[in-house]
């Protein structure tokens, strides 16, 4: 029977392991990531496990799914911290750093509700990333202050 | 500048501009009502020679069964050689234009942006008191006025000194803020227009709209604040041009037309040249 610590760091065989999220953001990662439950994907989350680097920290494992630099840019704007690791056969093959990416589609809901983007046309939500927030490429609101608020579900 | 300078010629001599787009068609949706902007769109494009075909009312189009608006425009594309759009939403035109392959100009996205009537409000200022060293204050629902928020980007390539003059509630947006901060524009907010009314060269009046305000007594109070006559005027500079996108309800008093002051309806006469000289570049209409 593995004890706690054991269990908390144990290995995946193939896929993604998103480390150094800010304590209590991991489930704003895999929101902004679009996975969910339903999604079927096998994931463990750890949640404020004790790190020298961040005091505590959240840490993700995606399994058989190898998520790309794409798909995890737009965690810097949460987990500005994040680090990468794609697994394969249990080792990792892949470890880089997010960065922030100059627009983002699909992940956040625009706060205004008279925004073209919130009613019923063919268009994503689309932002445009700022040094200090997003801003919608439609109607040109800003969002600086909680962004996880904002995720679309 | 091209917009201007092009309008300037169609408004000294009218008669370059006929059929210069012979058998062009434009195509006029307005989703939200409208008195100058359509109309002046009407007569630009039938001035340089083309029609018009237009969506009608919101009640009588295919919006009433639910068509979005992104189908509208793609269905209308193939009616038109470009696209005239107001709609009740922000971003609605920027929306429409990645959906269609035709010239599409905003005509009013909610309480977004109005550039058409920015290229007519420059063009009055440029007339009337030129766009170098201007001191302008505009007054009025700065929050929600569309006209402002593409009148203060414009006016900040131009270096002018932007006097904002507003109820507390009616500020400027804070998008609108960051841009003009972040354009280096020289901008001061004032809650009184008794401030900065001597210093100006340019009063752009907007209208406050009572259904921005919980209580219609509360309206009442601020709306009050922010009206002029003539007898406001009287301290202004003796060249202070007063605009106004228009329509006026009570803020600019009827006794102000009389005076010099009073720029607004030829404000409203120059959305027919500066419309027929953005339509002429957009439609190709060359040097």
């Amino acid at each position: 029977m593995p004890d706690e610590r054991e269990m908390r760091v144990s290995k995946i065989e193939s896929g993604t392991v998103i480390d150094h999220i800010p304590g209590g953001q991991a489930l704003n990662v895999l929101a902004i990531l679009g996975i969910h439950g339903e999604t079927g994907e096998v994931v463990s989350v750890g949640m404020n496990v004790p790190s020298d680097r961040l005091g505590r920290k959240d840490v993700v494992k995606v399994e058989g799914r190898e998520l790309s630099q794409g798909e995890v840019d737009v965690l810097s704007l949460i987990a500005p911290a994040a680090t990468i690791n794609i697994i394969r056969d249990f080792d990792v093959v892949d470890k880089h750093r997010v960065s922030r990416p100059t627009e983002i589609f699909g992940v956040f809901e625009c706060p205004n509700h008279n925004c073209i983007s919130t009613e019923d046309e063919p268009v994503e939500s689309h932002f445009e990333v700022l040094d200090d927030g997003v801003r919608c490429v439609y109607c040109d609101t800003i969002i600086r202050e909680d962004l996880t608020a904002h995720i679309l579900v | 500048m091209e917009v201007l300078d092009r309008a300037s010629e169609f408004d000294a001599d009218p008669s370059i501009a006929s059929g210069r787009h012979e058998g062009t068609l434009l195509g006029t949706l307005f989703f939200e009502p409208s008195t100058r902007t359509k109309m002046s769109f009407t007569a630009a494009i039938k001035r340089l020679g083309g029609d018009v075909v237009d969506m009608g009312s919101v009640e009588s189009s295919s919006v009433t069964k639910g068509e979005s608006l992104a189908d509208t425009v793609r269905v209308v594309e193939g009616y038109a050689d470009a696209l005239v759009v107001r709609h009740p939403s922000e971003g609605s035109a920027r929306m429409a234009s990645e959906f269609v392959d035709v010239p599409l100009i905003n005509a009013g996205d909610g309480a977004g942006q109005h550039p058409t009537q920015t290229l007519l409000d420059l063009y009055t200022i440029r007339e009337n008191a030129g766009l170098e060293d201007l001191t302008i204050g505009i007054m009025g629902d700065l929050k929600y006025g569309r006209t402002v928020h593409s009148l203060a980007y414009a006016l900040t390539k131009f270096g002018a000194q932007q006097h904002f003059v507003s109820p507390e509630s009616l500020k400027l947006p804070r998008n609108v803020r960051y841009d003009l901060h972040e354009a280096g524009a020289d901008i001061r907010e004032h809650t009184e227009l008794a401030d900065v009314l001597p210093s100006l060269d340019v009063l752009y009046v907007t209208r406050i709209q009572a259904e921005r305000f919980p209580e219609e007594s509360e309206y009442r109070e601020v709306a009050g604040e922010y009206q002029i006559d003539a007898e406001t005027l009287e301290v202004a500079k003796d060249h202070c041009r007063v605009l106004h996108p228009l329509p006026r309800v009570d803020e600019i008093a009827y006794d102000v037309d009389d005076t010099d002051h009073a720029r607004y309806f030829e404000q409203a006469h120059n959305g027919v040249p500066v419309r027929m000289a953005l339509l002429d570049l957009v439609l190709g209409g060359g040097a």
